[in-house]
């Protein structure tokens, strides 16, 4: 279990003051003049050597990503948009990083923004986070009245300004490219890749998108040390991670640990377990809605890292776990989930667009037991059809829940067919 | 050079080509919907996905750039399986009405299910309907029908520079439309019949008219401007069903105006299908023999100074030759072309000529336009210009009236004084023409046909000449005309006779009306003040009941430019052949032979008898006619005439782009345009309707 002194958001229910004054009271803004000092490279360096992944949910090398950015600023200006559209069903952290840890995004993206070579970042906030757009807003006031960000931030020489935008409550602007197009003011349709943001992002100049997470620990890593955070977790999933435990667990919370603990623990140690025991559990998502769920047998072992729920056929995703009890109808529970995905799909490709609507008509059924065996396995491959074929990866959130469902739990599906069938004829005898 | 491997064969390209461009190269083609050659790259249709080494998951060939190495792999099992896969989600919400619709046939979407559709479909589900949206007259909307290849979007924000058509709704409920209902006020619209892969956008006139392959195709060029855009006629029996745009580069792309696509219906209304003799004041049908009679009696009692002909805004070269020959044996010099008015100085080519071409139009780096809406006079060669101009680092300004051209100008004034000050210097964007490296003018006809045309083409010469616009091989004066004739006429030498005191239009109207020209040879001239010819004896050869018709004393029936072989030379002075794609109806006949007949009928039999000697006889007049389909260069020189400028505004000579000519007037469709564009804002009166 992660011990306290490792913890870097050591304000995350906000109990404590999250102005400037509790914020440097906890250790933020702490000679980050120093830091910046330092320089590009050398932050580059540290973030790459920590072994911090994006905790947005791909999980890719985040010091990596920086480094694709062009060393040299030509004549087009650099940009770091902060990603905070936190929209993945199950998934709440960001949303108490930018309630009770503001001055940590606002610092950390001057340092990811110096890292980049940028002056200017933009933080895209949910619209339905109101009042944590507030909380941002106050952060970066008082940063801004304070000179810690600003013309000259922390008198470091480095201009550096940072700007809110509020989203309208589109999942799919979550999306890194579809982010951009939303922030350019048009609507948020992914873009194709290539070209990637480092090389044509925002307004078509270099850009790099992080999740609020991934910035926020930047500030505390360069303090720290990258070996500090590389020695928490495994080789390959370093650090502290918040992970969102809901559903049917007795204490659902937001919880700091350290990478790689087990599931088991996790639930057991912070949420007080399951309700109605372990033996009680049926599945858990252990990733937010989009990625497969593990049944319980996995559950039992499996590790809360990326490596190990990819071995398990799921993914860390954004570590948003859902607990399911043995009440829990998962049919229905992923045809509530493929309707989100229909509802959410933008409309831009053709597999996504037809894809999700289909799929989601088809768990509907499902999940009254109206259909056939045989369309249990159409839907697998409606799903391998859309997943991976889309412009962005919302085709493959749509499709992974429902694959996970029938790898694991195709014998209830059948059942319930079965079950509506003899209904069916009863009414008809 | 990049080089890639393609299905194991070695390919180079050219650098900047996507991997879809690259396989057709290496003669693959691999299937598409949303990818247009003109059009910025959606890549949403996903159709095109191919396999490529070393990534994780299959690309979209149209948006993924060819680089060196690539590995490329687009006859796989499993690039087919990704493609029926697309297909099927395609077809799922797809009507798959193609017995009613007007695209079976030339379908790219039922093209291709052939090769990658299922033979059943596995989609249990209810399917989508959209509710069919309201695009105006022109366009028929079968919403439900759309697979969202958002080729209509780009092409109106892209090409047309229109910002009314959008994609409003998210996943399944995304539904293209204009925002707020209304008819697309374009003039290009008609193009996204064409564009549209499916049957969501097709013609409205054309809507069960008849079947693509029932249509015998002939290709043409248009002349409803003088744009001289390359068509495709296509016709069912006796009667043209619609007309396309033919692929020209140099000319009109792939695009044609709305007027050129849709005016074609005119062509079965108030047409002259017999000769007619004005008798006891009213027109009678008449044979060929009365008519001709009638008119030899005319001509017999007249001499040659009072004959005078006025050819007319669609006329061909060959029936222009045959005219100016018969007035030259009649012993008249009063002949004109120029049915406007227009100053045009025919003594230099360069003079009156659209001189940087219109594929030059993208060398351009600076544009001044003075007295002419290219939006509405040649809409093919305002999309030229806006290309450019999206291009970057093209300044527009206008003198002229105010109006959206569909790119950012700067508009100077209507005031023809401002022409002095540029060819002074001292207006600023006199500086800016010197500063360019290719700068160009647009001269319109708005300019030219006014009293001081003249002077206005001198200036407008000078300005050309200071800033450096004619050098070298670039030429950037331009001369914008708007009549499909005008530059044939002019090569032809369709003018009033100098040394024997020919008089112009405005000269043989006033003689007419004094009674100095007693007989007037209108060759489907319907543009001028029918008032004025007095008591003239009037001779009207044309295809349409219009105007000329309306006031002639004996009608010789003509053949329309879809009825003829025939030779138009457009506004850059481009010989192109029009082709007999259908007979003119009952007893009319091609121009040239009425003329030649009657000359006989006259005594004074012209000496040809073949097309080919009627063409031998036009380049012997100008050798231009001699290669058709090229431009060639015209030397620089000499015309128009300084003098002073009237101080009154330039104003478009073309209030309503959809009614220029007897065909367009005479046609259904584009009376329906007038009523929704032009005169929306008008209130109906009781007796309408």
């Amino acid at each position: 279990m992660l011990k306290d002194r490792d913890r870097i958001f050591t304000n995350i229910y906000g109990q404590e003051d999250i102005g400037l004054k509790g914020a440097r009271q906890r250790g933020d803004w702490d000679k980050t003049k120093e830091l910046i000092k330092k320089g590009r490279d050398w932050i580059i360096e540290e973030i790459k050597d920590s072994g911090l992944r994006g905790r947005g949910g791909a999980g890719f090398g985040t010091g990596m990503k920086w480094s694709f950015m062009p060393k040299e600023r030509g004549r087009r200006p650099h940009y770091l948009v902060v990603n905070a559209d936190e929209g993945e069903p199950g998934t709440c952290k960001d949303r108490e990083i930018l309630r009770g840890e503001p001055h940590k995004v606002v610092e950390g993206a001057l340092l990811s923004a110096f890292a980049i070579g940028a002056n200017t970042a933009y933080i895209y906030v949910r619209g339905e986070f109101s009042r944590e757009a507030e909380a941002v807003q106050r952060a970066i006031d008082e940063a801004r009245d304070a000179g810690l960000i600003g013309k000259d931030a922390c008198g470091s020489g480095w201009q550096f300004d940072f700007h809110i935008h509020r989203g309208a409550g589109a999942y799919v602007c979550g999306e890194e490219s579809g982010l951009l197009e939303s922030l350019e003011g048009r609507k948020g349709l992914p873009r194709m890749k290539p070209p990637y943001p480092p090389n044509i992002g925002l307004y078509g100049c270099p850009t790099t998108v992080n999740n609020v997470e991934s910035i926020a620990v930047v500030p505390t890593i360069l303090r720290r040390g990258a070996d500090w955070f590389a020695g928490l977790g495994r080789p390959n999933n370093t650090g502290t991670k918040l992970f969102c435990i809901s559903g049917h667990v007795n204490n659902p919370c937001v919880v700091e640990d350290e990478m790689s603990i087990p599931l088991r623990d996790l639930i057991d140690k912070h949420c007080g377990g399951v309700r109605g025991g372990w033996e009680n559990l049926k599945a858990v998502i252990p990733g937010g809605s989009s990625v497969p769920m593990i049944p319980k047998s996995v559950c039992d072992k499996v590790l809360m890292d990326f490596d190990s729920l990819k071995e398990a056929g799921a993914g860390l995703g954004t570590a948003a776990v859902i607990v399911m009890d043995q009440s829990t109808d998962v049919i229905r529970g992923i045809a509530r989930l493929s309707r989100f995905y229909q509802h959410e799909s933008c409309g831009q490709c053709t597999p996504c667009r037809e894809g999700t609507g289909w799929m989601a008509r088809m768990m509907a059924r499902m999940a009254e037991g109206r259909a056939s065996v045989e369309e249990i396995d159409l839907l697998e491959e409606v799903t391998r059809q859309v997943e991976g074929h889309t412009i962005c990866a919302l085709g493959d959130a749509a499709s992974w829940p429902i694959q996970g469902l029938i790898r694991s739990f195709r014998p209830e599906i059948e059942q319930r067919i079965a079950d509506y069938q003899a209904a069916q004829g009863e009414r008809a005898a | 050079m990049p080089k890639l491997t393609i299905d194991d064969s070695e390919v180079e390209v050219e650098p900047g080509l996507t991997v879809l461009q690259a396989c057709e190269q290496a003669g693959i083609e691999i299937p598409r919907f949303c990818y247009h050659e003109r059009l910025s790259i959606a890549g949403n249709c996903r159709m095109c996905l191919v396999e490529m080494e070393r990534a994780p998951k299959p690309v979209a060939a149209c948006a993924m750039p060819a680089t060196n190495g690539m590995v490329i792999r687009t006859n796989t099992p499993a690039v087919e399986k990704m493609r029926r896969a697309v297909m099927e989600f395609l077809l799922i919400n797809h009507p798959l009405d193609c017995p009613i619709c007007d695209q079976a046939g030339e379908c790219d979407l039922q093209d291709q299910a052939m090769a990658y559709g299922l033979d059943h479909s596995r989609y249990r589900e209810t399917k989508r309907a959209v509710k069919d949206k309201n695009f105006g007259p022109l366009i028929k909307a079968v919403m439900t029908r759309c697979i969202h290849c958002t080729r209509c979007i780009r092409f109106s924000t892209e090409i047309a520079g229109v910002q009314e058509l959008g994609a409003t709704g998210r996943g399944e409920n995304m539904e293209v439309g204009t925002y707020v209902e209304k008819a697309l006020a374009s003039e290009l619209s008609g193009n996204m019949i064409d564009l549209c892969p499916v049957g969501a956008l097709t013609s409205a006139p054309y809507a069960f008219r008849a079947r693509s392959w029932e249509l015998r195709k002939t290709e043409s060029v248009d002349v409803m401007d003088a744009v001289g855009s390359n068509i495709r006629v296509d016709v069912r029996g006796a009667e043209v069903m619609r007309i396309l745009p033919r692929l020209n580069e140099d000319v009109n792309e792939e695009w044609i105006s709305d007027k050129s696509r849709f005016a074609c219906d005119g062509l079965r209304h108030q047409r002259l299908d017999r000769p007619y003799l004005r008798d006891g004041g009213k027109l009678r049908p008449a044979t060929w023999d009365e008519a001709f009679a009638a008119i030899a009696e005319k001509v017999k009692a007249t001499k040659g100074k009072g004959i005078a002909a006025i050819a007319g805004d669609t006329v061909d070269c060959e029936a222009m030759t045959a005219l100016k020959d018969l007035m030259a044996a009649l012993g008249s010099p009063h002949l004109d072309c120029r049915q406007d008015g227009a100053h045009l100085d025919a003594s230099r080519r360069a003079g009156y000529l659209f001189n940087t071409s219109i594929a030059g139009i993208e060398q351009a780096d600076a544009c001044l336009l003075i007295g002419t809406n290219p939006r509405i006079e040649a809409p093919i060669i305002n999309a030229r210009l806006r290309k450019r101009f999206l291009a970057g680092g093209f300044p527009v300004a206008l003198i002229g009236e105010e109006t959206n051209l569909t790119y950012d100008h700067k508009y100077l004034s209507a005031d023809p004084k401002v022409l002095n000050e540029i060819a002074s210097g001292a207006h600023p964007f006199a500086k800016v023409l010197n500063k360019a490296k290719q700068p160009m003018l647009i001269l319109g006809m708005g300019a030219l046909a006014r009293q001081d045309g003249a002077a206005i083409l001198a200036a407008a010469r000078k300005i050309a000449e200071d800033s450096g616009m004619v050098n070298g091989g670039w030429n950037g004066f331009n001369v914008l005309h708007t009549a499909a004739a005008r530059v044939g006429g002019l090569d032809l030498g369709f003018l009033p006779g100098k040394k024997m005191g020919g008089r112009d239009v405005a000269g043989i109207l006033d003689g007419a009306s004094m009674g100095e020209v007693e007989i007037v040879y209108l060759l489907a001239a319907d543009e001028i003040d029918m008032d004025r010819l007095g008591g003239a004896f009037v001779i009207y050869q044309g295809h349409h009941g219009d105007a000329g018709a309306g006031r002639a004393d004996v009608i010789l029936p003509g053949a329309a430019y879809t009825e003829k072989n025939a030779t138009y030379v457009n506004t850059e002075g481009r010989a192109q052949l029009a082709r007999l794609a259908t007979y003119p109806p009952g007893e009319a006949r091609e121009d040239w032979k009425i003329i030649r007949a009657l000359s006989a009928a006259l005594g004074k039999a012209l000496p040809f008898d073949t097309l080919q000697q009627v063409r031998a006889r036009m380049t012997e007049i100008n050798a231009n006619f001699a290669d058709t389909g090229v431009v060639a260069a015209a030397p620089w020189g000499t015309f128009g005439k300084e003098g002073q400028l009237d101080p009154v505004p330039f104003a478009s000579r073309l209030a309503n782009f959809y009614m220029t000519d007897p065909i367009s007037r005479a046609s259904p469709t584009m009376a329906k345009c007038t009523e929704v564009f032009v005169n929306s804002g008008q209130r109906r009166t009781g007796t309408d309707g």
